[in-house]
């Protein structure tokens, strides 16, 4: 019989297919589906930085225009019934604790310490189980220094897991210029894990009405190898779990990154193309496939094609880069 | 005797949290200044808050007062606790009612925020106009002075009523009491347990109408019975000043706090007595006892129970050694020998001199005065004024106080600068915006004192009356006594200017103290503050030696992450400098009020509240005050120089705030005023104003469309035009193919711009090679002022466009024609004017506009300066406002008399062919008007007519020249919001659509009562929350469009500026040119969304794409050329509702409070906006078939042509 378990930010998970951040949590019936496809854990969509402040402070730009005409001193029902603040993300995540009895991962998306980290504990009082925190940060400004930026990351990190007891665990871009150093500072700093990485609106241009539009497309496979070679490289470098988020849409895929280092492996994209259902479909790809090769657990092939374990690591180095630009030949 | 709890209420809630806790049933329609009351009471409801009996009371918002009082008639037949709440015309629209419900000796007790009656003019303000038109109808009146009587009262008042059977209007001064803020000793439930009786309770239940126990009432009697029926009450009547003197008795023994039907203060044996009720006799009460303490025999009888009206109980509160009474009314009975009060006491003393129970030896004399119409002030001064002229040998009678009349000469003169105010009493003046949030942080600056302090406490709040950019005064008052000042402060120890720009339009200083203290938020620091200072206000900080502070609290506020929220700021520099509390005391104090405020907001707001409180001292200046004025300029004049004397002498002075010191001779006699005054009023308000970039420009005109204060213009001229303007003036070629050779602006007026941003928010024309700058981008108004008003007097000069000449009127050009309604005090980005103002733009310069109440009214109508203008020929919109609920009454009567005219006119016209001639007169009968070149051409035979007449003899020809202008035809529109279209005047509306005369109806919908605050109207969508709709209204909002259409003959539009503007400017056309009934229904966006208006637009167009406000055009016409009479103009829904909904505040509240019911809303929402349009467009199919005359099928045109 085939063994899936993994270790997951101190959880002892069934398998490594977790369903991740995304819509596909947002209803109640939703998460229960994934639960009956057997999702081992469940990740909620996040909670902006920039949502958290904007609803607060909406609360200040509604009063611009209170107590200043005679007849009207308000626009709106009385504040107490105004629950302004994203308290509805607490109450799903109430709700989604009660639905199901899997570990419920909350997720908060910031980059900047402020106000807005205080929810990473109204999230563990609420009954998160984890909390992944997605350090999403477009620094353009000049004058800000990739140290700094680092330093920020760090500091939001230390922060929430100071103020929580729940495990944290990161979820990264891959825009770092040393993201080895940088995992191992949020390591240090307390996280629990690394999820790498997360995917993002992307602005596009229209050139008819000099517009930006933001779009996001599902992943497909195509990303997978990215962050294949960064948890190459990270596996053995931190002392907390690994997981990979993106690219990943099939049994095959979860074994690339089992084997690469992985802990965990979230799921969107392919789950929103076929249905919560297809987490089933996956888990059996991964058994059959471990059992046609003779693999009887994840643990021994973890990492077993990580930097530092894989028969060429210059495939995962510079090199590599070198040697696909010296065979590419133009038709 | 329990301590009771002490808390900070303002009038509006210490009456209301009576009502509530006593009363099963509450019907209510908004009105100020009651509608809080209301409010409050359906908060409490919706948040569970039970009455007294453990049951939270049924609330019911009714579709007028007349609604509300039906309502609340039917739950008391029905064994029901009930109240109301309501003021001015909301209790005339519930007399019938109460006749009803005296008469069946139902108890019952409304509560009353007293308001001004409108007569010439409209007014939100208080005095007892209102509760005086109830006198007959047989309630007894409960006045209360006060909020701690409001709340006292109120309670009497529903022990009295149950106990006596008559049912009870109590009643306290509008805005002087419903809005003063003030610490008071609450009513506990206990309190009210032990006050009300059970037993009158369960007798009120027996009575109640049951098949059970059924009984008939409401019965119609004839003379043989009537009559005596009439009488058969009579013993509860009789009764019930002695039951309310029992409860009086009652309430003293619980709570300590006694009260008589009357009350007497002052000397005990004064000889000059003032007999009054309201806030005023508090006033009164304070200035009787400065001069009793002064020496002198003077008193004051306060009345409390005014209806039934004890005489003996009056009589004994009077002193015996009584030698002259004036009788004070708040109110005016023209043609009646006295006001109501006067007859009242008169009557009463004569009676009981005759009855042998006056104590008089010889009868005082009673002088009757009137004073504080309309909230006007009723100061010390004035009270010393009436006792003053009660020493008199002959005291004038039926005088005034508070005003100079110098026209009929009746009002006391008053010394202005008198202050009795004791020393121990802290007094602080903050000047405001309404915007920066003052008004909130002095609210909760009381409560602070007020609950952390033994201080008594008092707040009271001055608005203006615009919607944008509203200057707001407070006025706060700390004291070791229950604070009697009715009256606005006169000498203030603190004056805090929040606006820098204040100190060269309002004499802030007016008020301060000598010696007090001057706290102004400067973005000039410490030592350069003072040279920017106008002359006069240096002076008077000299002359009063006040000690000078700065802040620059923008700076603060904006570092700390709160925008233009100086509030918090000026608060903490409020508390440092004068010393009510111990300043870390008071720091702590705030901060804790501010996580009590904003702790379901979250963390964030709090957190960047505290770094703006703990910045703020550090910021704060004293400013070195040199020892002469330096300034080199003067405060700059109200208005300009070339401003109608009218206005410099009137109006000029209602804008500087000294309206108050106006003699009646000023003003017109019968509230007939000029329009076009908002031109001189230069509010300066926009921090940032657009500016036009010729280049780029696409000359659209979107953005002059979309303009809701007509601040920004264009203007198509012939070149040699330019001749002489201004350098900085910009002029392009005009591009277009009918007007060839021509040039072309858009100018922005600067100072009347409020800097909405719609402009450039609707801009299409990006600069290619650097699209973030638009051909209208917005730039500091500052830098711009000077020059940009020259430009704009340049640009108000050019030539208009030729009206006759334009043609088709489109979107484009419509823009071009002068718009006739300008510069209103309407919101900055408000959905509604931009209608308005195409309005005038199409057809001004002959429309008549009749505006039902609301925000058009206010914005429309509101003194000082009002929007209306006309054009170069004189010529422009005639506007009236009659009331809330008759507008479609009102309009369709003016429709009526210009009719009348035309027939009238034409009749003299026929008679006198033969001199006349009778080409003239065919060409003027059969003239066509059916656009602006047709109605060019039959204005010029107009002229030519009156010409001719002043050669013609006879009474026939002098009539016809008072005639002659209504043979160009009149537009005709009722304006008018929501809340008039869908509730309160529905029926009028439908009456006169269904008239078939030829009026057009533009209905204003922000799908809320808007002026009042954001009450839900049966126009309120399916989903939104709203004020009485808290928890998002489950029921679809009503299709006014479709019950039109119903009738057939009604041209229907529904349109949205921002969806398609020219869709707007088509329907106005249409609606307008059409010959029966119109009925236009345009979509507003609004401030009570809850959501920035820059993106007002926006949300229009997914409005109309999500299906939620479809766009269409119903035309009777089409009819006989075989179409269907509906078009559509917008397309089934294709953005998801959702995306409309959650980016306004109205709707996303919902979603934040209970998701699961969002969703459910949501769905429910999209289902039936998908039914509607699917009904919309199965309509927009069908041709109607055609019948003629002996009603067999006609044959289709179509099929004709074939």
């Amino acid at each position: 019989m085939t063994n899936l378990n993994t270790p997951y930010l101190g959880f002892d998970l069934s398998h490594p297919l977790i369903p991740g951040a995304s819509p596909l949590s947002d209803t109640i019936d939703a998460v229960r589906r994934l639960e009956d496809a057997g999702a081992p854990a469940i990740t909620l969509r996040s909670l902006f930085e920039e949502q958290i402040e904007r609803d607060q402070m909406a609360a200040l730009r509604a009063e611009t225009h209170e107590q200043s005409f005679a007849e009207a001193l308000t626009f709106f029902p009385t504040p107490q019934s105004f629950v302004f603040g994203p308290d509805e993300y607490l109450e799903h995540l109430r709700r989604v604790k009660v639905a199901v009895s899997v570990p419920v991962i909350a997720s908060l998306n910031g980059a900047t310490p402020g106000g807005w980290l205080e929810y990473a504990q109204l999230m563990e009082h609420a009954g998160a189980d984890a909390l992944e925190l997605n350090l999403y940060r477009v620094a353009f400004d000049p004058a800000l220094s990739s140290q700094a930026v680092e330093r920020e990351a760090v500091e939001v990190v230390r922060e929430v897991v100071r103020i929580v007891k729940i495990p944290v665990a990161v979820k990264l871009s891959p825009f770092y210029s040393s993201l080895s150093q940088f995992a191992l500072q949020l390591d240090e700093a307390g996280a629990k894990g690394l999820v790498l990485f997360n995917r993002f609106y992307q602005p596009d241009i229209d050139p008819e009405t000099l517009d930006l539009n933001r779009s996001l497309h599902l992943s497909d496979a195509r990303e997978l190898p990215l962050r294949l070679r960064w948890l190459g490289a990270l596996s053995g470098q931190t002392r907390g779990s690994l997981a990979v988020s993106g690219g990943v849409h099939s049994g095959r895929d979860a074994i690339k990154a089992v084997m690469a280092g992985a802990h965990g492996v979230q799921v969107v994209s392919a789950l929103l193309q076929h249905g919560p259902d297809h987490l089933k479909a996956m888990r059996k790809q991964m058994e059959d496939w471990m059992g046609e090769f003779e693999w009887e657990s994840l643990e021994p092939m973890r990492g077993n094609m990580s930097l530092k374990r894989c028969p060429d690591p210059a495939a995962y180095e510079r090199a590599n880069y070198v040697q696909m630009l010296q065979s590419f030949r133009p038709h | 005797m329990p301590q009771a709890r002490r808390i900070v209420v303002d009038g509006n809630e210490a009456a209301a949290a009576v009502a509530h806790r006593l009363s099963e049933v509450i019907a209510i329609y908004p009105i100020t200044p009651s509608s809080t009351m209301g409010e409050l009471a359906d908060s409490w409801a919706a948040h569970g808050r039970p009455n007294l009996w453990g049951a939270v009371p049924q609330i019911m918002e009714m579709q007028s007062e007349a609604g509300a009082a039906g309502a609340v008639h039917g739950a008391l037949q029905a064994g029901a606790l009930a109240t109301t709440f309501t003021a001015s015309q909301g209790l005339l629209l519930m007399i019938p009612n109460m006749y009803k419900i005296a008469g069946e000796l139902t108890p019952f007790c409304m509560h009353v925020a007293a308001r001004t009656i409108a007569t010439h003019a409209l007014s939100i303000f208080g005095d007892h106009s209102d509760v005086m038109a109830c006198r007959a109808t047989g309630f007894a009146m409960l006045c209360s002075s006060s909020v701690q009587e409001a709340q006292d009262m109120a309670a009497i008042a529903h022990m009295a009523t149950l106990r006596s059977r008559v049912p009870f209007l109590h009643f306290f001064d509008g805005f002087r009491t419903s809005h003063e803020v003030a610490k008071i000793q609450e009513l506990s439930d206990d309190d009210l347990r032990a006050l009300v009786s059970d037993k009158a309770i369960y007798e009120h239940r027996l009575r109640a109408l049951t098949p059970d126990r059924p009984a008939i009432r409401g019965t119609a009697q004839n003379p043989d019975a009537f009559f005596q029926a009439r009488e058969a009450g009579n013993l509860f009547h009789s009764a019930c000043a002695g039951l309310v003197q029992e409860a009086m008795v009652h309430f003293g023994a619980l709570t300590g706090r006694s009260y008589d039907l009357f009350d007497y203060v002052g000397h005990p044996e004064a000889e000059r007595v003032i007999v009054m009720m309201g806030s005023g006799a508090e006033t009164a009460h304070e200035t009787i006892d400065d001069m009793v303490a002064r020496g002198e025999k003077v008193g004051l009888v306060k009345v409390r129970l005014f209806h039934p009206f004890d005489k003996r109980a009056f009589v004994s509160a009077l002193p015996k050694s009584a030698r002259a009474l004036a009788v004070l009314d708040r109110t005016k009975e023209p043609g009646a020998v006295g006001d109501p009060m006067y007859l009242e006491v008169l009557a009463a003393l004569r009676e009981a001199e005759e009855e042998g129970i006056s104590a008089f030896k010889a009868s005082p004399k009673v002088v009757g005065g009137r004073y504080g119409l309309s909230s006007k002030e009723f100061d010390p001064p004035m009270v010393k004024a009436v006792f003053a002229n009660l020493a008199e040998g002959k005291p004038r009678n039926h005088f005034t106080v508070g005003i100079v009349d110098d026209v009929t000469h009746l009002s006391l003169p008053w010394e202005v600068e008198l202050d009795i105010e004791p020393p121990d009493v802290k007094r602080a003046i903050f000047y405001g915006l309404g915007a920066d949030g003052t008004v909130g942080a002095n609210k909760n600056s009381i409560k602070i004192i007020g609950e952390e302090t033994s201080f008594f406490t008092q707040g009271y709040f001055v608005y203006d009356s615009k919607k944008s950019g509203a200057t707001t005064v407070s006025h706060l008052r700390f004291g070791p006594r229950p604070i009697r000042s009715a009256y606005l402060i006169k000498q203030a120890d603190f004056v805090a200017c929040h606006q820098f720009e204040f100190v060269d339009k309002i004499d802030v200083l007016e008020r301060a103290a000598p010696g007090g203290v001057f706290l102004l938020n400067s973005p000039h620091g410490p030592n350069e503050v003072w040279d920017q200072l106008p002359r006069e206000v240096q002076a008077t900080i000299l002359k009063k030696r006040l000690r000078f502070y700065v802040i620059n609290a923008v700076k603060v506020a904006r570092d700390a992450g709160m925008g233009g929220r100086i509030n918090t700021v000026m608060q903490v520099c409020f508390f440092a400098l004068s010393g009510v509390l111990p300043r870390e005391e008071a720091i702590a104090e705030i901060k804790r009020a501010i996580e009590k405020t904003y702790s379901k907001r979250g963390p964030e707001v709090i957190k960047k509240n505290f770094a703006a409180v703990d910045d703020s001292l550090a910021h704060l200046y004293e400013v070195p005050v040199p020892s002469a004025v330096s300034a080199t300029r003067g405060r700059p004049p109200i208005v300009s120089d070339r401003a109608p004397d009218f206005v410099k002498r009137v109006t000029a002075m209602m804008m500087s705030g000294k309206g108050d010191l106006l003699p009646v001779s000023a003003f017109p006699v019968d509230g007939v005023w000029p329009t076009g005054t908002a031109q001189w009023e230069k509010r300066n308000l926009a921090i940032e104003i657009p500016v036009w970039d010729a280049k780029v420009c696409i000359q659209c005109n979107q953005c002059a469309m979309v303009c809701p204060h007509a601040a920004i213009r264009a203007k198509v001229y012939p070149p040699e035009a330019l001749k002489g303007a201004p350098s900085t003036f910009k002029s392009d070629d005009y591009r277009s193919k009918e007007m060839v050779g021509q040039k072309y602006t858009i100018q922005v007026a600067a100072e009347d711009c409020t800097g909405c941003g719609l402009c450039v928010h609707i801009c299409p024309a990006k600069d290619r090679t650097n699209p973030r700058h638009k051909a209208i981008d917005m730039a500091p108004q500052r830098p711009l002022r000077e020059a940009e008003r020259e430009n704009y007097a340049f640009f108000l000069d050019l030539p208009e466009v030729d009206r006759a000449a334009l043609g088709r009127v489109e979107l484009k050009t419509s823009q071009f024609l002068q718009p006739l309604f300008e510069y209103s005090g309407a919101c900055a980005g408000c959905g509604e004017t931009p209608y308005i103002k195409a309005l005038t733009q199409l057809f001004g310069d002959r429309a008549m506009i009749a505006n039902a109440t609301g925000c058009t009214s206010i914005y429309g109508g509101n003194l000082p300066t009002t929007p209306y203008t006309t054009n170069r020929d004189g010529r422009g919109p005639a506007w009236a406002n009659s009331l809330f609920e008759d507008n479609a009454e009102f309009g369709l009567g003016m429709r009526l008399a210009l009719d009348a005219h035309l027939m009238q006119a034409t009749h003299a016209l026929q008679n006198l062919r033969g001199q006349i001639g009778g080409t003239l007169v065919a060409e003027i009968l059969g003239g066509g008007q059916e656009d602006e070149a047709a109605i060019a051409v039959q204005r010029a035979r107009v002229r030519e007519l009156k010409s001719r007449l002043q050669n013609i003899q006879g009474a026939e020809a002098r009539r016809l020249e008072t005639m002659a202008d209504y043979f160009v035809p009149k537009s005709v529109w009722l304006v008018g919001g929501d809340g008039w279209a869908y509730d309160i005047g529905f029926g009028g509306l439908d009456h006169v659509l269904a008239s078939n005369r030829n009026i057009n109806v533009l209905v204003l919908d922000t799908e809320v009562y808007s002026n009042t605050g954001g009450q839900q109207s049966k126009a309120t969508p399916l989903g939104a929350s709203a004020k009485f709709a808290e928890a998002g209204k489950e029921i679809p909002k009503k299709d006014l469009g479709l019950l039109a259409m119903s009738y057939g003959h009604v041209y229907v539009a529904r349109i949205a500026f921002g969806a398609k503007m020219a869709q707007t400017i088509q329907a106005l056309q249409e609606a307008e040119a059409y010959p029966g009934p119109s009925l236009v229904i345009a979509y507003a966006h609004c401030i009570a969304h809850g959501y920035d208006m820059v993106n007002g637009v926006d949300q229009q167009k997914l409005a109309a794409s999500s299906g939620i406000w479809p766009l269409y055009r119903y035309d009777p016409r089409r009819v006989a050329q075989g179409q269907p009479p509906l078009h559509l103009d917008s397309g089934p829904p294709k953005t998801p509702l959702s995306e409309y909904v959650r980016n306004e505040g109205r709707f996303k509240v919902i979603e934040k409070s209970d998701p699961e019911r969002f969703k459910r809303l949501l769905k429910n929402s999209e289902r039936v906006t998908r039914q509607r349009y699917a009904v919309y467009q199965q309509l927009a199919g069908i041709t109607v078939p055609l019948y003629d005359t002996a009603g067999q099928p006609a044959q289709k045109p179509a099929e004709e042509a074939k």
